[in-house]
């Protein structure tokens, strides 16, 4: 596996004429950024429209039916929501540019300023539940596959399948709850909220990380028994290596490839999942901040931590596609 | 008369040049034989002419006329290659050939017609109410010929119809192809790679090679006297042919470079079958 | 036929039961208990669980469990809307590429997998501020964040039904777009669709819970499951079930749709998650009757691989299926004998059981099956036996296209078996590896070594599966259809390389093939396979003229060849292959054959060898045929 990637990249594969563009790496690459341009685009254009998409007038709906006539004049024109629609859009994109991203209609408080302060909080959050599913499932999906092969030992593939199916159905601020219950109000063996020490992360991590965990288990699983199945297993066999060999060489990287596609989505839902778990635990990352600017109508609040999220998104999309490309050079060849 | 003529025909898919101004008349009631490899463009002459393959380039004429690709008429029909893939599972035997009618019948002709169109392809009229999943794949595709039938058309493209079937039942399929063009008095552009079957079935052949038609003519003079060198390749590698040509046919064939072997020609003498064997 | 088998199997009737349970409740729910989920009970103001209150009261002293049962009726209401919502979004925009042509086509799956991209939640929070905070809002929110995901798996489906030819087939007909998607595309898509469709719904009514949990979904006076546990959480130092409560609702009804969903789909087979391998149940197969046809093949010296009364029995869903059911015979070093026979008659099973291929649950029997002088149905799967059997076994599959691993490079797979088990250095293997493929012809072997398979033409592919088994010192090479895939000319020149091999090697060789002119081209002797047994062994040159067995004359007729009669139909075989589950007593090919009576009927014809050693199964073996007049099958 090693050994086909990183040389794969440094060398990109070329031989046929037609110079850069026949290279198919380089192809790959413009196709990727190509998309990830556009995606942006569209996310920057959807987080620009929000605004006007709602009904009524956003800034008395933010200031309440008691705010005087112009103070919210003021506000409005602070906003530029006087201007004509096409300057308004080449003034966000202009200050998008520069790193602003407005003030917040509530506090006051730039909302660049307030991201900055509350966006490492989720991120470690995020990136930790999922490093921690993907070192259970992997492990844990393979090894039920090979168990489970071919029909063999059905009562351990039930178990295995019916916690999968319960654990997958309890959503992440569920586990939340039960979590806070079991281990911080009963046991006090791990904080109830708040971000303060190694200790405080346990019950956040778990509580995003146990469903995709489960899910992701049952999809390795069954990525492994559908490889096992294909011609180039029975070339592996009629070569007459080790069981062993055959799993970890063979099929494990062709089960990963598809796994790792559906492991990308489940990153960006994890993404998401951080806004319900950060509520149970009170973490101070963006999701409460998500949340509190939407029931108080702080616009540019929200169009800033929409857009954050929906970049952070679309930038674990392209690592996964890069990824991918790297495992399996098929996929740098088709449309993307 | 010409029914069918493909002229100058061009197809391209992105930049990769599928057919290169490809030009094939096929005569009323004649069967035309289209051979060569796989990837060499046979499929996507027929697929253009029924407007399933965009023309680059040229013209397809119907008795002079552009081949009508809208409205319910359509005299041009294909039959396809993977009788599993070519009949909708969901619908039975009977509707699939209904659909293709063109005009809409009542009741009671709907069913004659189809029983009459079953019985052309030698399916019992039962047949009508099954599902494909209960037919073999040779009941299949005379279903599917019966369907193409249905749209009464004046030109069938038979788009490598028994490479899929077995050999047992390859020889019926054939049988029924050559009966209903005796019967019928169809024509047809019947492509295969295989030039035995072609040789049973066809009165021309046109042998294409690269998006290219190398040689056409009538089958016993193609394949009896190949001119061209890509045409005498093909006829080197029929299985059975190596107690037919001549070692100097296999010579030659065996120093066409464009076909990429790589096999010297001595190669390719010393290494043919090490008992001769005798032929019937 | 088809509620029955889910409803047959343990998880399929629990979910099922569960969401009836949980539509029922949704329905009568409020009817039956909406009075005693608002009565205000002032004296038990936020109480714990007692027999009163099983699960405690709220704020104003509501008893919670009631609320939670009544709670269903939104709750539910709301998934199933916002899944409606979701899927018939979803179909419009998957099938615009089939109604709106290829340009809109593309244009709306391009921005579907944009918006794909983004993960349902996020979708959701965007559309509630524009819809606004509450229950209506939420719903649209919900449906329409899930209606991309829907469109792609529509698109996804009816691309693959679109690139079926009975899609081409009614267009050619002239069949409407919207007929072909209503009558075909949309029937041949709905399983799945359905399938998604539960799993989704149990998906909504989480978000749902999420979104009220947020307080971003239903507001008071309304509450559903979410609602009651964001009251819960206040307290949930005091009374835990206050929160817990509704939660266990949310995870049971979740449970039901996600069960029911997996049931369905178990039943229409349908992959939750695509490439699930289907296997039949295993089933132990009781012990048979040996097969009558087994003749002692010799083991004398000389002699590469010898087998005799070898049987393959596939566990199946009603019978087990008998593939093989008693074949013996023997290749002598260096010698070519071929396999022809129609598709299922056992051929491939034949040779997978010879190369110890075959897996559980498939069962395979025989009296010896000896390679090289070792018996390979005695002894387990040692680490000596491995390496003889991997040197000295060469196995060529049928198809070249999917018997590489994609995710190596063509020459460290070759070079595998010299490192595994010839102890070579990764260079010296990879050297090797190289050697072997220039000896297969292929051109410019280090750089083709360096190749993925994907790169491959083929009929290079095929030159290289050969080589792979040249990597060792083959004594036999077992090819399953090895050119069936290819074309004619790559065909030829495959075949000439084994042949080729076969001399410079002093190999033998097993050709499996279908096509009888292949096996005469290649071989030396033939054996003719019906219905997992064979019917006939004769030297190669004499099977066009001295075959005695009806079938494999009919087998040699029914093929045109360069010289065929054109002014006669061909010969054809009537009837269809027997099945191998219910395979008939008497000879199996009785029902097809124009020779048959009732003897034939009744008494298996045992496989006689005759002076000059020819084997043939057939009471009326060589005895002239009846002129084939034309039968169709
Ligand atoms: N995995 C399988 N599951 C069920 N039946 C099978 C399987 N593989 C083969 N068979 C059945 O075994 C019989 C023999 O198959 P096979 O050896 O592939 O025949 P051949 O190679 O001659 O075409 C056929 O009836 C086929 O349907
Ligand atoms: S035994 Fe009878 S039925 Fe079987 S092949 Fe011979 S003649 Fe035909
Ligand atoms: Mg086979």
């Amino acid at each position: 596996m090693s050994e086909t990637t990183s040389a794969a990249v440094s060398r990109g594969l070329p031989g046929r004429p037609g110079g850069l563009w026949a290279n198919r790496w380089f192809r790959f690459a413009l196709r990727r950024t190509g998309r990830l341009l556009i995606s942006l685009w569209i996310l920057v254009t959807a987080s620009f429209l929000m605004i006007h998409l709602v009904p009524g007038d956003p800034v008395r709906a933010a200031l309440g039916p008691t705010a005087p006539a112009d103070l919210v004049l003021a506000r409005t024109r602070e906003l530029g929501l006087l201007d004509p629609l096409w300057r308004q859009y080449a003034d966000y994109l202009v200050h998008l540019f520069h790193g602003e991203l407005g003030t917040s209609i509530t506090s006051r408080l730039p909302v660049s300023e307030t991201i900055a302060q509350r966006l490492p909080a989720s991120a470690q959050l995020a990136v930790a539940a999922f490093v921690v599913s993907m070192l259970v499932a992997v492990p844990v999906g393979v090894g039920m596959a090979v168990l489970t092969r071919r029909g063999r030992r059905r009562r351990t593939e039930l178990a295995f399948t019916g916690t999968s199916v319960v654990l997958g159905a309890i959503p992440d601020f569920l586990f939340g709850v039960g979590l806070v219950y079991l281990l911080a109000v009963q046991t006090h063996v791990f904080p109830v909220a708040g971000r303060d020490g190694l200790g405080s992360y346990v019950l956040p991590v778990l509580a995003l990380a146990i469903g995709p965990a489960a899910v992701l288990s049952r999809i390795v699983r069954v990525e492994m028994l559908a490889v096992m199945e294909a011609d180039y297993i029975r070339t592996a066999r009629a070569k007459r290596l080790t069981p062993v060999r055959i799993h970890l060489t063979h099929a494990l990287p062709n089960a990963v490839t598809a796994t790792l596609t559906l492991g990308g989505l489940l990153l960006s839902s994890l993404v998401a999942g951080t806004v319900l778990v950060e509520n149970v635990f009170a973490w101070p990352g963006l999701g409460s901040t998500i949340v509190s600017s939407i029931t108080s109508k702080d616009y540019p609040l929200v169009q800033g931590t929409v857009l954050v999220y929906g970049v952070g998104v679309l930038l674990i999309n392209t690592l996964v596609d890069v990824a991918l490309a790297l495992l399996d050079p098929r996929s740098a060849i088709g449309d993307g | 008369m010409t029914v069918l003529s493909f002229r100058d025909v061009s197809v391209r898919y992105g930049s990769h040049t599928v057919l290169k101004g490809v030009s094939l008349d096929i005569a009323h009631g004649e069967i035309v034989g289209l051979v060569g490899e796989s990837g060499s463009g046979k499929s996507t002459l027929a697929r253009a002419a029924v407007g399933l393959a965009p023309l680059a380039g040229g013209r397809i004429l119907l008795d002079d006329r552009p081949v009508p690709t809208r409205g319910r008429a359509r005299p041009v029909q294909m039959v396809f290659q993977d009788p599993y893939s070519s009949l909708d599972p969901r619908m039975t035997v009977g509707e699939s050939i209904a659909e293709a009618m063109r005009e809409r019948l009542g009741k009671q002709a709907r069913r004659a017609e189809i029983t009459r169109l079953l019985a052309l392809v030698h399916l019992d009229a039962a047949r009508a109410g099954d599902r494909p999943g209960r037919l073999s794949g040779g009941q299949r595709q005379r279903v599917a010929l019966a369907r193409a039938l249905a749209a009464r058309p004046e030109v069938i493209l038979a788009d490598e119809i028994t490479s899929a079937l077995d050999v047992s039942v390859q020889g019926a399929v054939l049988n029924l192809v050559r009966e209903m063009r005796r019967e019928l008095d169809l024509s047809m552009l019947f492509i295969s790679h295989n030039l035995a079957v072609v040789r049973y079935v066809a009165d021309r052949v046109a042998v294409m090679y690269d998006g290219e038609i190398v040689e056409h003519g009538p089958t016993t003079q193609v394949l009896g006297s190949p001119q061209h060198e890509y045409t005498r390749h093909l006829l080197a590698a029929v299985p059975g042919a190596a107690h037919r040509a001549s070692a100097g046919d296999r010579a030659s064939a065996g120093n066409q470079a464009s076909v990429g072997n790589q096999a010297s020609a001595e190669n390719r003498n010393g290494i043919l079958s090490p008992t001769p064997k005798e032929h019937t | 036929m088809r509620a029955a088998r889910v409803l047959l199997r343990p998880v399929g009737l629990a979910g099922f039961g569960l969401l009836v349970l949980v539509l029922l409740v949704a329905v009568f729910g409020p009817v039956l208990w909406d009075g005693r989920a608002t009565v205000v009970d002032t004296g038990n103001l936020l109480a714990g669980p007692s027999a009163e209150h099983w699960i405690g009261t709220d704020n104003l002293g509501r008893d919670l469990f009631f609320r939670v049962l009544v709670a269903t009726r939104l709750s539910v209401a709301l998934a199933l809307a916002s899944t409606g919502i979701s899927v018939a979004l979803g179909i419009v925009l998957g099938a615009a590429p089939l109604l709106a042509g290829r340009r809109a086509g593309r244009l709306v799956t391009g921005a579907v997998s944009v918006l794909v991209a983004f993960p349902g939640l996020l979708l959701v929070l965007f559309f509630a501020v524009v819809f606004g905070v509450g229950a209506r809002g939420a719903a649209l929110a919900v449906g329409l964040a899930g209606a991309p995901a829907f469109a792609r798996l529509c698109h996804t489906l009816i691309a693959g039904i679109s690139a079926r030819d009975y899609i081409a087939a009614a267009r050619i007909a002239g069949v409407s777009r919207w007929r072909i998607l209503r009558r075909h595309a949309l029937p041949n898509i709905a399983e799945p669709l359905i399938v998604n469709a539960t799993m989704a719904a149990g998906g909504a009514l989480l978000t749902f819970a999420g979104l009220s949990f947020l307080g971003l979904g239903v507001q008071a006076p309304s509450y559903d499951w979410g609602r009651l546990m964001q009251d819960g959480l206040n307290g949930i130092y005091v009374h835990p079930l206050a929160a817990l409560g509704p939660g266990i609702a949310v995870v049971l009804a979740g449970l039901a749709f996600n069960l029911t969903g997996e049931a369905f789909a178990a039943a229409f087979g349908v992959d939750v998650i695509p490439g699930v391998a289907r296997l039949r149940q295993v089933r132990n197969a009781a012990a048979e009757a040996r097969g009558s046809g087994a003749t002692t093949a010799s083991t004398d010296a000389g002699t590469i691989l010898s087998v005799d009364d070898l049987r393959v029995t596939i566990p199946g869903a009603q019978r087990p299926i008998r593939a093989v059911r008693g074949v013996g015979f023997a290749v002598r070093d260096g010698e070519a004998v071929g396999v022809v026979g129609e598709s299922g008659s056992g051929k491939s099973m034949t040779a997978l059981a010879l190369a110890r291929l075959i897996e559980e649950p498939i069962r395979v029997e025989a009296n010896h099956l000896v390679f090289a002088g070792e018996d390979l149905m005695a002894g387990g799967d040692s680490a000596a036996r491995r390496k003889r059997l991997g040197t000295s076994l060469a196995v060529v599959f049928q198809d070249p296209m999917t018997s590489f691993n994609p995710v190596h490079r063509v020459g460290p797979q070759l070079a595998e078996v010299s490192r595994f088990h010839q102890g070579l250095s990764r260079r010296a293997a990879l050297a090797r590896a190289v050697d072997r493929l220039r000896a297969v012809r292929v051109r410019d072997p280090e750089r083709r070594a360096r190749q993925y398979p994907f790169e491959f033409s083929g009929g290079m592919r095929q030159r290289a599966m050969i080589g792979m088994g040249l990597m060792g010192t083959p004594r036999l090479i077992i090819a399953d259809e090895p050119t069936t895939a290819l074309d004619v000319t790559v065909q030829r020149q495959v075949l000439e390389l084994l042949t080729e091999v076969r001399r410079d090697t002093g190999a033998a060789l097993l050709l499996i093939s279908h096509d009888v002119s292949v096996v005469t081209d290649v071989c030396d002797r033939v054996l003719v396979m019906y219905a997992g047994r064979i019917v006939e062994e004769l030297p190669a040159r004499d099977l066009r003229t001295l075959a005695r067995h009806p079938y494999t004359r009919a087998l040699v007729a029914a093929v045109p060849d360069m010289e065929t009669d054109l002014t006669r139909p061909l010969a054809v075989i009537p009837g269809l292959p027997v099945d191998p589950s219910r395979i008939p007593d008497g000879c199996a090919f009785a029902a097809r054959c124009p020779l048959a009576d009732d003897h034939c009927r009744t008494a298996d014809p045992p496989l006689r060898a005759d002076a000059a050693g020819n084997r043939v199964a057939c009471h009326k073996a060589g005895q002239a045929l009846p002129d084939t007049a034309e039968v169709t099958a």
